[in-house]
């Protein structure tokens, strides 16, 4: 099945929130924000801004009714800065004008003066001093302390991990809609609709019931638009509040860059040892996040970074330490991977660093010891239906293992500035919202006397294709036809109290409360039609391809007549299904407990060229067996894949966010920040499916497939590792990502640069 | 009141006062409420907001896609402006349904600069169609949520299905798209129209002008808020500034030439024979079918790729204030950080250069950090003339080493009457690094910077002489 609004993307039809025609008499908001990374407010001056051409008036803290409060795990974020600033890029004002031009010409006549305060970017160093949010964790499992001294090889290492923009290519942005009687509609651009009408609310003073939030589509989220998303709605709505007029808000590029958080930046601590034969006995590892200003969602991705830090291999002894550090950076947030691709790549990395010291190859290290149906992870769950070896073994053997690393050795003994490399990458990931109260959703389902059926979810369409799953799931549910199915937008009027539409998960949830709602439904229909056709058992009825069935036997019912039917004998068409997953639980002071529903297992296997004269690559091939259960639908899920890895593939190579020692964001527009483009990823792109596998917890049978695929990018670290390792085999390579072209070549030319240096 | 910019929007015919310097892009979702055409970034990156614009060539009219994003109203003056609201027929085109058919859309946002850009690679007035050339039309457009594969399997797809090669070239061609639905059936009746506009009056001049505009790929990225609101002067109202002639020794090449126009005119080609491969990793096609060279001349840029090359080629550049005109040489035109010798009346007209004999071997060297579509980190050029294993002439330059783009008059000295040889090389090195002075900034620290200039020198001699010299020799010393 095509993506089901994919025609009218390609006709420039579909529509997003500043598409929409827009009310007479719209304002235009525009945000002014703290230039400096840590300060107090002396003085704020608006007046200029005011005078401006077309500006309606100019809001600032103390414009807000309620509570100047954003924060959603932890109360730490004001909606608007008031005595001091800790980032770059705070909101401070904003300014409502007649067009977008004029409110962003008056914010460049708003003066702040600020008394600049020390500014701290470096997690360590906040670390060091104390600024941490949330408690620091620890998971463990056996007693490594002890396991050091079994071990024949024992490495130490550290890595500096990179973080990421989202760059969803739709900006923030929000519009704001007065309704009667105190009630705003907010059209929003946010994964999160629940989170923007809490703290829309709250910041406003008033209840829940005040605020509708309707989501349509989003141009890409990625996790940038899960909690970044509200505090922009809140200025929306505040701005809406304040002069009784429809206001939009749209950050541009640079503003939405400089403003919101990224994937976390990651510093961290390894100790691997390991048995002769390879087998991994212990592995201490510490990390720290670079949480940013605010805890926005740091410290549950902090978690997941704990739950994945062994990534697909079972290690008998395991210290896991995490600690989200407080720093002068935008807050870090949500994406895809969730801190999960930061606790795999420190496991990767310890496990090249020991291979190299044993002079293994690093694939066999890794193959040895993947986890198996018994083990158990760090934090207690215990696994069965294990798929890693299997996918694995598949890729080995489809992509021949042994055939590309026979053509890697021929290739380099016979170029010189040329070298390939390759690698392996298997991924284990955990599907469910960590925080166990998140893994409910809700449906509500409408069928129409014509037959067609409409189904509102909590969930958000991003582009990962829910809309187009939620009409199968419903359509096979109903037994009736794809076509007379339509889901429609995401709205609080309509399925309350909604998760994010995060964690891989929103299919699954969501699915399962639309089977939940359709087989009220239809259990109704088939009382009501085992009644009328004077049957027994209802529970023979069926409804296949439309037909209402008997057994086998045809009933000489169709859909459209059962439905009209039932209707005239007032049998209720309409339901609201709940689902909340099943055995999900986690003990946060034990650290121990059984968090997913399930996981995803897969492997990718990547081949790049590099040119060692002036310290490019490419990258020739990326190779996936991946494990999805049973599709819900594979034109679906494969875009997912090749997306998820084209993010991951930049996150560990392009991608680089740049900050200065004020915490300043240098890299702040696509010219200076590089995501992949059609020549970056390689034509030789290969997704296999697992076959004929099942997933008892997904919905018929699927398993989730948004984040796990963005972290067989790791890969192709370790595969440029190994080219630059086949030119300079001596030389002492960093575990620093993203491994920009920059990177390779100061790693491969540590001599030649030195000798630069001293001439200077 | 500003002249009448008179253009055919998709279908109908439009007469505007809007200033000239308004961007097409806030025309289109602002004005004219056509918001099928998205904005990403406002800086050419991303391509969510790619257009096609049509121009009258003889007979028929030829489309080019476009960043509306830093393309001036004004310039539309007698030209064909096609949005992603004029390929809403019937049923969906060939290029819009392999899109839907493969997958290649999930968020949305970045297809209908997506469908203009493959819509704009089956109107190329001319040669056949491949997949090299669909991931050329798609180099100029981002997408964050496919990762590409779909869109290269849509590619694949429109390749199958649709035949543009066999019916020749102009306008033939854009009726055999309008058979095969790729476009409306109107397009036959464009050219006509087109050639029924008046052309417009010649604008104020460059001295009467707060902003002189060639193709805008710079100018609207560093101003782009302020330009809408004051005079322009559009270079590319004045037809004269284009094109490349051979006369004799000389190549005179109009300054407002585009990078595509450039790359792909035949004697260029063959003058330097790898400029195809050298213009890949610049901009991007649709970005390129706007950058002029006299823009990234002008716009002074340390880092700007045409300026190394030309550096390179010693050009010279004539200069006009509509009262006198005078010749500059390129090498002494760059006076400090975007300092030139050029007054503010002043336009850049031509750039000449002279054509290299046989003995002559021309190269340029780019490291980015995304191969395609990125600024450099580091580039140069070199033009070397030998005789008998010995160095006649060499002229380098580099880019990203220095305030200005550097012509590198000491290792040229330097290089002039040596052997082709490592020492050579490895001595010029020297030379080099004493004359630049690279600094860390985004693009990449000092360290590395230096560590590129000796890079890209070795590359440009293991490129150039690879009989006298390989990689391997510079490696085995140490
Ligand atoms: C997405 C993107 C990618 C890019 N990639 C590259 C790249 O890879 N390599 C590269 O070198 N550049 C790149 N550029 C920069 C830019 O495209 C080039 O520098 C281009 O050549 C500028 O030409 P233009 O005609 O667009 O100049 P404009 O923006 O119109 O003008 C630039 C400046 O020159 C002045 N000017 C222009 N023409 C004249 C003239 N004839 N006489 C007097 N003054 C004049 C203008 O007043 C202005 O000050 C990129 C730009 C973008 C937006
Ligand atoms: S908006 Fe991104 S290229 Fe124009
Ligand atoms: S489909 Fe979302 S950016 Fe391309």
């Amino acid at each position: 099945m095509k993506h089901i609004d994919a025609a009218g993307h390609t006709r420039g039809e579909s529509q997003y929130v500043d598409d929409m025609p827009q009310p007479v008499g719209m304002l235009h908001a525009a945000v002014f924000t703290s230039p400096v990374a840590h300060g107090r407010i002396i003085s704020l001056n608006l007046e200029e801004a005011v005078r401006c051409d077309g500006v309606i008036t100019v809001l600032s803290a103390k414009d807000i009714p309620g509570e100047n409060q954003i924060g959603a795990l932890i109360p730490d974020e004001l909606l608007l800065a008031e005595h001091e600033v800790h980032f770059v890029g705070e909101p401070v004002a904003l300014v409502l004008a007649k067009s977008y031009e004029q409110a962003h010409r008056a914010v460049a006549k708003i003066q702040v003066e600020i008394d600049e305060l020390p500014v701290v970017t470096d997690p360590r160093q906040a670390f060091e001093s104390g600024a941490i949010i949330g408690p620091a964790r620890t998971f463990a499992l056996g007693d490594v302390d002890t396991a050091w001294q079994e071990c024949a090889v024992v490495v130490d290492g550290q890595c500096e991990i990179g973080g990421q923009e989202h760059l969803y290519l739709e900006t923030q942005r929000c519009r704001a809609i007065p309704l009667e009687d105190g009630v705003l509609r907010l059209y929003s651009s946010t994964q999160s609709p629940y989170a923007v009408q809490k703290a829309a609310a709250r910041v406003l003073g008033v209840a829940h019931h005040k605020i509708e939030v309707d989501v349509k589509r989003l141009g890409g989220g990625f996790g940038g638009k899960e909690d970044q998303a509200t505090a922009w709605s809140c200025l929306t709505a505040l701005a809406a509040h304040c002069t009784g007029k429809a206001v939009e808000l749209v950050l541009p590029r640079h503003q939405d860059m400089i403003c919101t958080g990224k994937r976390h930046p990651y510093s961290a601590d390894f100790r691997i040892g390991l048995n002769q034969a390879g087998k991994i006995l212990a592995y201490d590892v510490k990390h720290y996040q670079n949480a940013g200003a605010a805890a926005d969602l740091s410290p549950a991705v902090l978690e997941r970074t704990l739950f994945h830090s062994t990534n697909a291999y079972f290690i008998p002894n395991v210290r896991i330490f995490g600690a989200s550090c407080r720093t002068n950076l935008p807050p870090n947030t949500a994406f895809r991977g969730f801190g999960g691709p930061q606790g795999m790549f420190v496991i990767e990395s310890a496990i090249a660093k020991a291979a190299e010291k044993m002079n293994k190859p690093r694939e066999q290290i890794q193959r040895l010891n993947l986890l198996r149906d018994g083990d158990t992870f760090p934090y207690g769950q215990h696994l069965d239906d294990v798929r890693a070896e299997r996918t694995w073994d598949e890729a080995a053997q489809s992509f021949d293992l042994n055939k590309i690393k026979q053509a890697t050795k021929t290739y380099n003994d016979d170029h010189f500035e040329s070298k390939k490399g390759y690698a392996v990458m298997p991924i284990c990931f955990g599907i469910s919202f960590t925080a166990t109260f998140l893994n409910q959703a809700g449906a509500l389902v409408h069928v129409y006397t014509d037959g067609s059926v409409s189904v509102s979810t909590g969930g958000i369409e991003m582009g990962q294709g829910l809309v187009t799953n939620i009409a199968r799931i419903a359509a096979r549910a109903f037994g009736i036809s794809e076509k007379r199915i339509k889901v429609e937008s995401t709205n609080t009027t309509r399925v309350a109290n909604m998760s994010p539409s995060a964690a891989s998960a929103t299919t699954d949830l969501n699915g399962h409360a639309t089977i939940l709602a359709a087989g009220q439904i239809t259990d109704r229909l088939k009382s009501f039609a085992a009644n009328e056709l004077g049957l027994t058992d209802k529970s023979r009825l069926t409804i296949v391809h439309e037909k209402l069935l008997d057994g086998n036997r045809e009933t000489g019912w169709d859909w459209q007549k059962l439905v009209q039917t039932a209707y005239l004998n007032r049998i209720d068409l309409s339901a609201h299904g709940f689902y909340a997953t099943p055995g999900v639980w986690f003990d946060k002071q034990k650290e121990k407990g059984n968090p997913f529903a399930y996981h995803v297992y897969g492997a990718a296997v990547f081949e790049v060229t590099l040119d060692c004269l002036r310290g490019t690559y490419e990258i020739d091939s990326a190779k996936i067996v991946h494990d999805l259960g049973r599709p819900i639908n594979k034109l679906v899920d494969i875009g997912q894949v090749e997306g998820g890895l084209a993010q991951g593939l930049g996150w560990m190579t392009l991608e680089e966010l740049s900050f200065d020692e004020q915490g300043r964001f240098l890299s702040n527009s696509l010219a200076s920040y590089k995501v992949p483009d059609a020549y970056f990823m390689p034509d030789d792109l290969q997704v296999k499916f697992l076959q004929n596998v099942d997933n008892p917890a997904g919905p018929y049978g699927a398993k989730a497939v948004g984040e796990p695929p963005l972290m067989y990018g790791i890969g192709v670290f370790f595969a440029i590792r190994a080219a630059m390792r086949a030119f300079r085999p001596d030389s002492d390579l960093t575990f620093d990502a993203p491994m920009t072209p920059e990177r390779v070549l100061l790693g491969l030319h540590e001599q030649e640069r030195e000798v630069l240096v001293t001439k200077i | 009141m500003p002249a009448e910019t008179t253009f055919i929007l998709n279908h109908d015919t439009i007469s505007t006062t809007e200033s000239p310097g308004t961007l097409v892009l806030d025309y289109l979702r602002r004005k004219q409420k056509l918001v099928g055409t998205k904005e990403g970034c406002k800086e050419g990156d991303c391509g969510a907001c790619v257009v096609l614009v049509g121009e009258l060539t003889g007979a028929s009219v030829s489309y080019k896609p476009v960043t509306s994003c830093l393309m001036p109203l004004g310039e539309l003056h007698g030209k064909h402006l096609v949005t992603i609201e004029a390929l809403r027929l019937d049923q969906l085109t060939p290029v819009q349904q392999a899109i839907v058919d493969e997958g290649g859309s999930q968020c949305g946002f970045c297809t209908p600069g997506i469908v203009m850009s493959l819509t704009g690679y089956l109107l190329q007035p001319a040669g056949g169609l491949d997949d090299a050339g669909i991931k050329y039309a798609l180099g100029g457009n981002l997408c964050r949520c496919t990762g590409y594969g779909s869109l290269k399997r849509a590619g694949g797809q429109i390749l199958q299905e649709v035949d543009a090669g066999s019916a020749g070239s102009g306008q033939d061609r854009v009726s055999n798209l309008i058979a095969q639905q790729v476009v409306p059936d109107y397009f036959s009746q464009i050219p006509a129209r087109l050639r029924s506009i008046p052309p417009i009056q010649r604008g104020n001049g460059a001295a009467q002008s707060a902003y002189i505009i060639a193709g805008g790929t710079d100018l609207y990225v560093q101003r782009g808020g302020e330009i809408p609101y004051t005079e322009v002067e559009i270079l590319n109202r004045r037809q004269e500034l284009r094109g490349i002639s051979v006369e004799g020794e000389h190549v005179r090449v109009g300054a407002l030439t585009t990078f595509e126009e450039f790359a792909q005119n035949t004697d260029i080609q063959k003058i330097i024979p790898r400029i195809g491969e050298y213009m890949m990793r610049n901009a991007s096609w649709q970005i390129r079918n706007r950058a002029t060279l006299g823009g990234n001349i002008v716009n002074a840029s340390p880092i700007g790729d045409m300026t190394a090359l030309l550096l390179a080629l010693d050009t010279t550049l004539t200069l006009e204030d509509g009262l006198k005109k005078r010749n500059v040489a390129l090498r002494s035109f760059f006076k400090g950080y975007k300092q030139l010798d050029k007054t503010p009346a002043e336009v850049l007209t031509e750039i000449m250069f002279s054509v290299p004999d046989s003995g002559t071997r021309v190269h340029f060297e780019k490291v980015s950090k995304r191969k395609t579509l990125d600024i450099a980190s580091v580039n140069s050029a070199i033009r070397i003339k030998t005789a008998s294993g010995k160095i006649v002439r060499a002229d380098l330059s580099f880019g990203g080493v220095a305030p200005i783009p550097l012509f590198m008059q000491n290792t040229c000295d330097f290089l002039a009457g040596k052997q082709i040889e490592m020492k050579t090389v490895l001595a010029a090195i020297d030379v080099a690094h004493s004359e630049s002075a690279p600094i860390s900034d985004i693009r990449g620290s000092a360290d590395y910077k230096r560590l590129l200039v000796r890079q890209l020198l070795i590359a440009h001699f293991t490129t150039l002489f690879p009989d006298q010299l390989t990689v391997k020799d510079f490696y085995e010393t140490h």
